[in-house]
């Protein structure tokens, strides 16, 4: 089940500046914070975001626990030619997702 | 409406005044010597420059869980000379780095948004590091009204 | 925005007249003066609201419109199977409301879990759970833009007085009563966060402070609990009673669902 939103233009010009806005269902567990039964909720986040336009890496970002929940990242790129823009998340406990679109540059 | 009856109701609405403010103890803290060794990890002697980046944040912090940031850098995102990374530090949440992007001259302009938690008010800190190795900052001074990570009390 | 310029500003005047009586003598004859939540927000989260690709809760929506097309239950159907998503629109601004043959109200999730449970055998949703918060956005958003059109169904009105009684009762440890806060002092500051009208305009909404999103029904709470008040079980018909008066409260204000809230 996708949990992931991805705003992208379809189409775009050659050179165009685009902009390239992605959120995701993730609960960002601070490890620091306390839970019912007197210990401390583990840790859970994302710790890295990694954009590829047909597979040459555009943008990364490495996130702390400092990162809001449903984690909201949003960067520029030039749209050089058309393909497959991919977005990759992974964390703690084994998480990873993936998400792609297509741009026609034209 | 009476007299007595505004000042009665206003009394008891500063009670939930007094109510909504109590603000739940933290645990761990980052610092601003924290802050500085963290920045410091980063940019190593090299001098940052106050300049060519602006940091937004909303003037009021309505909810410290989720705070709109985001991070603009004068570059001309050339080959040449183009800003290679977009670090970001607070000096309370419990550690000092809130995140670290990666750029290139493929961005065409470099600009990063995201959302952050803030548990308290305090000073924030970007720094851009470009393919020059020069260093250029902006700093943020934001006030959080209500604290972040407070739980409902059901 | 302003709300004047709206067909049906009669009726709701009349309304508000009743609902908050002598204190409409002060307001301008004439001029709706009622605000949503949105419009006491920053410009930040205003903004994170109306965009779709920033607005947290379209996420929800998302899972909402892949769980409506999904059979469950013994039924093996899926809401898709029964409703077109077409139908869904205006739905939700006309709930709580009383189905054909039915002696009690349900709101819009509670209409949701029915379906549920009734068409599709399925297992109960358990309140605030995602599946059924998701579904609950997802034909909730089917209305964003609509006017809320409480149903004008006389068998509603017993309930509806029984919520404008809980609004107006002092409560709690700390004895205040919902219409202390959101009616004589709305528009003022509580702790930097200013005190709504308590609208019901963008449910179920993402809340910042919950990091999630959330129904009316646990927004209400909040509230309850806020004033140290033994919240109801979430069950209980008294939310659905305070619903349907906050439904009817704000007829004709702009539904915004799935909305951002602090
Ligand atoms: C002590 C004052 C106070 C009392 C009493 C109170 N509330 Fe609230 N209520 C608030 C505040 C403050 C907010 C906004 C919280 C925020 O933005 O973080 C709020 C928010 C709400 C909202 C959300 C509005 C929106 O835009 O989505 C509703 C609905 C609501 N209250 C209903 C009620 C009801 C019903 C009662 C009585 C059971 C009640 N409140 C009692 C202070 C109060
Ligand atoms: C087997 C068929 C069936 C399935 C499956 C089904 N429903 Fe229904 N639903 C109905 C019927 C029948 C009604 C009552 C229609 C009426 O009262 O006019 C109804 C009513 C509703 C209503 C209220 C509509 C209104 O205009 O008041 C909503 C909302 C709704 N369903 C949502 C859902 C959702 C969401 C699902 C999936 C979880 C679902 N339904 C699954 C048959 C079904």
């Amino acid at each position: 089940m996708t949990n992931v939103l991805i705003n992208a233009p379809k189409t775009a010009r050659r050179g165009e500046l685009i902009e390239l806005k992605t959120l995701i269902l993730h609960p960002m567990e601070t490890g620091f914070r306390p839970g019912t039964n007197g210990g401390i909720i583990p840790r859970n986040i994302i710790q890295r975001f990694v954009a590829t336009w047909n597979g040459t890496e555009i943008f990364s970002m490495d996130l702390s626990p400092a990162i809001s929940a449903n984690p909201f990242v949003s960067f520029f790129t030039v749209a050089t030619e058309s393909g497959r823009v991919a977005f990759r998340w992974s964390g703690d406990e084994g998480f990873l997702a993936e998400e792609s679109v297509t741009i026609d540059v034209v | 409406m009476t007299a007595a009856k505004s000042s009665l109701q206003r009394r008891a609405f500063l009670a939930g005044v007094a109510l909504v403010s109590v603000v739940a103890p933290q645990a761990a803290r980052a610092t601003p010597e924290a802050m500085a060794e963290a920045i410091k990890a980063v940019v190593g002697d090299r001098p940052v420059r106050e300049g060519r980046v602006t940091l937004d944040l909303p003037p009021l912090i309505e909810n410290g869980n989720t705070v709109p940031l985001s991070v603009a850098v004068e570059s001309p995102m050339s080959e040449a000379d183009h800003v290679k990374a977009i670090h970001v530090f607070n000096e309370k949440n419990p550690q000092p780095h809130v995140f670290d992007a990666r750029l290139g001259p493929r961005n065409g302009r470099a600009q990063v948004a995201t959302r952050i938690k803030l548990g308290d008010s305090q000073r924030i800190v970007a720094i851009a590091e470009t393919s020059r190795g020069e260093f250029w900052s902006a700093s943020a001074d934001v006030i959080v009204t209500l604290a972040a990570c407070l739980e409902e009390l059901t | 925005m302003t709300w004047s310029d709206r067909p049906g500003r009669r009726p709701a005047l009349v309304l508000l007249a009743l609902v908050f009586g002598a204190s409409l003598a002060a307001a301008q004859v004439g001029a709706d003066t009622r605000r949503s939540g949105y419009q006491d927000m920053g410009p930040a989260l205003q903004k994170m609201q109306d965009d779709d690709t920033a607005n947290p809760a379209m996420l929800f929506v998302q899972l909402g419109e892949q769980l409506w097309s999904k059979p469950a239950g013994a039924a093996g159907k899926a809401c898709a199977d029964c409703h077109s998503v077409a139908d869904m629109k205006g739905v939700a601004v006309r709930y709580p409301a009383i189905a054909k043959g039915a002696d009690r109200p349900l709101d819009l999730d509670g209409r949701i879990s029915l379906c549920r449970t009734a068409n599709q055998q399925a297992e109960p949703f358990a309140p605030e759970s995602r599946d059924l918060l998701s579904l609950t956005a997802f034909v909730a958003h089917q209305s964003r833009g609509l006017p809320i059109a409480p149903p004008d169904d006389p068998r509603l009105r017993p309930f509806r007085d029984h919520g404008a009684e809980i609004y107006r009762r002092r409560q709690g440890q700390l004895n205040l009563s919902c219409a202390i806060c959101h009616d004589d002092n709305a528009g003022k500051k509580l702790a930097g966060v200013t005190i709504p009208q308590a609208h019901p305009t963008g449910y179920p909404i993402y809340r910042l402070e919950w990091q999630a999103l959330g129904s009316l029904k646990r927004r209400l709470r909040n509230c309850l609990v806020g004033i140290r008040a033994e919240p109801y079980g979430y069950g209980s018909l008294d939310y659905v009673a305070l619903e349907i008066f906050l439904a009817d409260r704000a007829r004709g204000m702009l539904w915004e669902a799935p909305g951002v809230r602090p």
